[in-house]
């Protein structure tokens, strides 16, 4: 049984529709992104799970409870799920303890205390446990604000960017230590951010929203490997668009010469249709050729290596080199197969 | 389909396919569109928020309807010199507060000089001061028979008025710098705060690109600063035309009077409520122009420079003008004043104690602890509504509760008589109707009534205070609060509660010292041989007798002492 289940979930501001017959399932145990751009809804998702959006119609089940539905509208407090937000929403005014045993409000005095001590070991900051929000760090904040959240034993954490306000240097720190929190207690969790490194390195699976619906839902390596859509492909990251056509099965011409297809759909039916391949930099090469019309007219060392620019077609072209090749003449060369083709 | 529409005013949602088949169905359309957000509205909000503005309804009903008398004769003969000198005294206000106020803003927040620690706080004193009792002094020490003029008389040997030239400070001119003198604080503090917040890169920059300090100053510090300067005047103009006691006491007729007269002395109430509707008018536009000023308000820039501020290090003769500058304001607008309170309460004090004087001060306590009480209990009410159901019909009520800052004590105090007399009458009717004898005026012409008004008067400082705190609140706070399984009215006692506190005190304090302070409704409401301290003072002050108040005076100065320590410690924290 899932442990969050959401059927065409529909949510209108006045006349605009902000979500729009959206589906999403959450296994228990799993980690889940929903990823998109800013407006896209994935917050509103967030708050009609929760409960705190009125204006939320379809059907919500948490652990099998019927939380929204066409007579059930449960309030937040009673739906069991854990909030997690970007500015922590730790409550100034309250220690650390109090923070902690705040939603505890069904356990004894005695029991609250152990509970708090043993929630604070598990992220190890069982000494700022009389210390106010404001003595802590940003990190450290968020970690109280997760146990905070699961100490009411939630059936499901919900983060909302809740790694956004950190510092880069510690992020990815904190989020492999959540990550691997939540993997040790078989935590479920649904994580909403704008972010494609904080979702791929804290998610099992990734759900790229756009416009108030869900384009795909998969694995890292998939969606980047395969987008379902155009708009997938471009905002997973920077690339270059190329006209093609299907020669056969395995193999598309275009501009580049012949590439090799080896993606998962079928493109048997296809064959002689006009198509768009998306290329990332690492999928091209540079090849030096006085004769070429083609010249690199930018680049900037990263590091391990250069990052070419080339104006192809009225496109800038990115392309990673090993040596620098600034003003010289080039042939572009695709070196990897292809995994996704569009057909408009 | 019209659920779309909902939780917004009918009007504007002209988007919404499915209005624009019909008008009929359109004008069905926004009626039920309009019943369904009223169904929004939380219905103490709006019951607080219509009991709130009733006066002002009232009072607009009765100056149309009323044929007041004493307004065709008042409008044929003297209205446009109440008029005119209502708006020569603003006007003279608003150049001695800017003169005052601006530059003792800059020189505090960009400057160090001599005393500048002590100034900080000191410059503020002089609003506990209420413009009454600064002007009772005032006339004590010029008038002809005070120690001023005659010390003058005594050195040059002069024995007649027709000797030499005084200036009469019975006039509007007086009366002018006597409320400049006590009001230039708001400016002063408003555009202190301006000041500092400015981004000290901004005047870096405009010196970098050759500009002098003078040349900064008014290109780019006081236009950043306009915002400020205009709320701290318009705010010192509505306390000018509602301003009563000082004018009455110098004789200088404006409208304030001009209600006062109608009504004390020709029980006019109908010209009354129009020679106040005249009043609100110019104080709504007052308030037109100061929001118009603050729409555009791309002036301000919330980057905060990383840079610690460079102040201007005065020395030599600028150091002592700085210093004189200052010291000359605060001598003049609270240290000769209080001292000569001071000094007549201790040579006076045999006379003036009595046990009169306690129940006074008592009298006084209570309204304004009462006032102060439901005040706050009103604003939380609206604040909590709003913060749980955000929506124009909460906005609206919270904004309707507010307006009765804007309208004078003495407009007021009439807005509120006239209901109340309603009321009165109904119970009575009733009374002798189920077989009792009358209660008499149980409402109008009790306490109650004085309770009312200032209620009505204070209850939006309150309302600014804790909406701008709640604003100050994470929703993400609620949020969590209720997903960790809290009830909304929890919420309030166990988050919101707790983080207003601090805000919540200070309005409540400010509301305490407003109604201490306050003069024109209690003069107008008070119940036969009942006083508070204003009134009081205001009868002996009246009669030529400040000595004899001075006690009373002093009350009302040090009560309102408290909720300065209390500013000046928010401004340090900051």
């Amino acid at each position: 049984m899932p442990v969050l289940s959401i059927q065409s979930l529909n949510v209108s501001y006045d006349t605009k529709h902000v979500i729009q017959s959206l589906d999403l399932s959450i296994e228990p145990g799993e980690i889940v992104a929903l990823f998109g751009p800013s407006g896209c809804g994935k917050t509103t998702v967030l708050k009609s799970i929760a409960g705190l959006i009125e204006q939320a119609t379809g059907t919500i089940e948490v652990a099998g409870r019927r939380v929204l539905g066409k007579q059930e509208n449960v309030a937040t407090e009673l739906r069991k799920v854990g909030l997690i937000f970007q500015d922590y929403a730790l409550f100034p005014h309250l220690t650390v303890r109090e923070n902690i045993a705040f939603g505890m409000t069904h356990l004894s005095k005695s029991e609250q205390a152990s509970k708090v001590e043993q929630m604070l070991s598990l992220i190890k900051l069982s000494e700022y446990i009389d210390s106010y929000p404001s003595q802590l760090s940003g990190g450290q904040q968020q970690r109280i604000a997760i146990v905070r959240a699961l100490a009411c034993e939630p059936d499901i954490l919900l983060f909302d960017e809740a790694f956004s306000n950190l510092d880069p240097l510690f992020r990815f720190e904190l989020i492999a230590d959540i990550r691997h929190l939540l993997k040790e207690h078989h935590i479920s969790a649904l994580f909403v951010t704008h972010n494609q490194d904080e979702a791929f390195a804290f998610c099992d699976r990734i759900a790229v929203m756009h416009q108030g619906k869900i384009e795909q839902i998969d694995t890292a390596e998939k969606l980047f490997e395969s987008p379902k859509t155009p708009f997938i492909a471009e905002f997973l990251g920077e690339g270059v668009w190329l006209d093609c056509k299907v020669e056969s099965a395995t193999q598309l011409q275009s501009s580049f010469g012949t590439l090799n297809y080896s993606g998962n759909i079928s493109l048997n039916d296809k064959v002689g249709q006009q198509a768009r391949v998306y290329l990332r930099p690492h999928q091209l090469s540079l090849a030096e050729n006085a004769d070429s019309s083609v010249q690199v007219i930018a680049e900037r060392f990263v590091g391990e290596c250069y990052e070419s620019t080339i104006s192809w077609q009225a496109q800038t072209v990115i392309v990673k080199c090993e040596k620098s090749m600034l003003n010289k003449t080039v042939n572009l060369k695709v070196k990897t197969d292809i995994q996704s083709v569009f057909f408009s | 389909m019209p659920d779309l529409a909902l939780g917004k005013h009918s009007a504007e949602s002209p988007n919404s396919p499915a209005i624009v088949k019909s008008k009929s169905f359109n004008s069905i359309y926004s009626v039920k569109a309009f019943l369904r957000s009223f169904k929004q509205a939380k219905l103490s909000s709006l019951l607080v928020a219509t009991i709130m503005a009733t006066p002002l309804f009232v009072l607009a009903l009765l100056a149309m309807i009323g044929d007041g008398e004493s307004f065709q004769h008042i409008k044929q003969t003297v209205l446009a010199d109440y008029i005119i000198n209502t708006v020569l005294l603003t006007f003279f206000v608003a150049v001695l507060v800017l003169c005052i106020g601006v530059p003792l803003a800059w020189l505090l927040a960009n400057c160090e000089f001599a005393g500048k620690r002590f100034f900080n706080w000191a410059l503020v004193l002089p609003l506990a001061m209420p413009a009454y009792i600064v002007a009772y002094t005032y006339t004590d020490l010029l008038d002809y028979a005070g120690p001023v003029q005659v010390g003058l008389r005594q050195w040059f040997g002069w024995t007649s008025p027709q000797d030499y030239w005084f200036f009469e400070i019975r006039s509007i001119g007086g009366a002018a710098v006597m409320l400049a003198l006590v009001l230039y604080p708001y400016v002063y503090l408003m555009t202190r705060a301006s000041f500092l917040e400015q981004n000290a890169n901004l005047t870096q920059a405009a010196r970098m690109l050759g500009a002098s300090p003078v040349k900064s100053f008014f290109k780019v510090s006081l236009p950043l600063a306009r915002a400020a300067i205009f709320a701290g005047t318009a705010l010192v103009l509505m306390e000018t035309i509602a301003d009563f006691a000082t004018v009455n006491y110098f004789a200088v007729s404006t409208l304030t009077t001009a209600v006062y007269d109608t009504w004390l002395g020709h029980y006019d109430l109908a010209s009354a409520a129009k020679l106040s509707c005249l009043m609100v008018l110019g104080v709504l536009s007052l308030l037109m122009l100061e929001h118009a000023q603050n729409r555009n308000k791309g002036t301000s820039n919330d980057a905060k420079s990383s840079v610690l501020e460079i102040n201007y290090r005065l020395t030599g003769w600028k150091n002592w003008a700085a210093f004189s500058f200052c010291g000359l304001v605060l001598l003049l607008a609270f240290l000769i004043p209080a001292l000569q309170l001071a000094l007549y309460a201790v040579n006076y004090f045999d006379q003036i104690w009595s046990s009169e004087l306690a129940t006074f001060a008592k009298n006084s306590f209570v309204i304004a602890v009462i006032t102060a009480f439901v005040a706050f209990s009103l604003a939380l009410l609206l604040s909590h509504n709003q913060r749980m159901k955000s929506h124009a019909w909460q906005s609206g009520s919270l904004k309707l509760a507010s307006t009765g800052y804007a309208i004078p004590g003495t407009v007021l105090a009439i807005g509120v008589l006239i209901p109340l007399t309603f009321l009165d009458n109904w119970v009575n009717d009733l009374m002798v109707y189920a077989g009792y004898s009358p209660l008499g005026l149980v409402f109008s012409g009790t306490v109650f009534a004085i309770i009312c008004t200032h209620l009505v008067r204070f209850t939006a400082i309150a309302n600014k205070s804790l909406e701008a705190s709640y604003q100050k609140i994470s929703p993400s706070l609620d949020m969590a609060a209720k997903t960790l399984g809290t009830s909304e009215r929890k919420l309030m006692w166990r988050i919101h509660l707790p983080l207003i506190k601090r805000s919540g005190l200070v309005a409540a304090l400010l509301i305490f010292v407003e109604s201490m302070k306050e003069l024109p409704a209690a003069l107008l409401l008070r119940p036969f041989d009942f006083h508070t301290l204003p009134t009081y003072v205001f009868q002996f002050a009246s009669d030529e007798q400040l000595e004899l108040a001075s006690l009373g005076a002093i009350m009302i100065v040090l009560v309102g002492l408290v909720p300065l320590i209390f500013i000046n410690r928010s401004i340090d924290h900051q």
